[in-house]
């Protein structure tokens, strides 16, 4: 998967650039997560303009994140959902768990 | 005279094929057969389904063998869609997964309930050498 990061103090926002988040690619995003929680960075922000679908194995990914971060006093939050991936997160229910944005720079703002 | 649409594939047990089986999913939506409801709509889900059903094969029924094969077959005829995923594996008891609550937390589980809530008739049997899963939408 291909994956960017920049740091923005203690927020570290990881652009996901790939179409499809998916069982084949989904695991990475994870392994990405857990490196940079057992660096002691537990404020993410994942933007998902790039991502035009996402299926329950990206959910399980984001969510895995998500748990991760709260129990370390962190969070995840999540921006730029194109219309597709916001179907999918209100199809799961999933919006209600997850803060959403319309933009990084409204979801940096809001730590 | 009506339409008749059928896509028969095999691809190897490999998650890497997720996104060709998806995109046909998607494509299928979009080719000329009766359909008066929302496309876009429809090309999301076909390709949701479709991922979710390979997944489960590639990783559940087939256990990740690269020696398994999937073969995927989508036909429309009339105004039913019907998406079978032929898999090598032993079965399960599909049902005790489609009505199963998730809970917000859980990392699993989404993709077989997902697939009963957006297809109208799901089924999944033993055949000779494995099981089918057949997913059917009217589109009526």
């Amino acid at each position: 998967m291909q994956l960017s990061t920049e740091e923005h103090g203690e927020i570290v926002k990881i652009v996901v650039q790939e179409e499809r988040m998916d069982a084949h690619n989904s695991g990475a995003l994870k392994e990405e997560m857990l490196q940079l929680f057992d660096e002691g960075k537990c404020n993410l922000i994942i933007d998902l303009s790039a991502v035009r679908f996402v299926d329950s194995s990206g959910l399980g990914a984001l969510v895995s994140g998500f748990k991760n971060a709260s129990t370390r006093d962190g969070s995840l939050k999540l921006c730029c959902l194109q219309p597709q991936v916001r179907s999918m997160f209100e199809l799961t229910r999933l919006h209600r768990v997850f803060e959403i944005f319309g933009s990084a720079a409204e979801a940096l703002e809001s730590y | 005279m009506q339409e008749k649409i059928a896509v028969d594939i095999q691809i190897p047990n490999q998650t890497q094929y997720l996104s060709l089986i998806g995109r046909i999913g998607e494509n299928i939506a979009y080719a000329p057969i009766r359909f008066n409801g929302d496309r876009d709509e429809l090309a999301f889900h076909l390709n949701l389904v479709l991922t979710e059903a390979v997944t489960n094969a590639i990783c559940h029924a087939n256990q990740e063998d690269p020696s398994k094969k999937l073969r995927i077959v989508i036909a429309f005829s009339e105004s039913r869609l019907s998406m079978k995923v032929f898999d090598e594996g032993n079965g399960f008891d599909i049902e005790s997964f489609a009505d199963s609550e998730v809970k917000e937390t859980d990392e699993q589980g989404r993709g077989i309930p997902l697939i009963y809530r957006l297809m109208s008739h799901v089924q999944y049997r033993k055949q000779r050498n494995g099981c089918v899963l057949e997913m059917i939408k009217e589109l009526q």
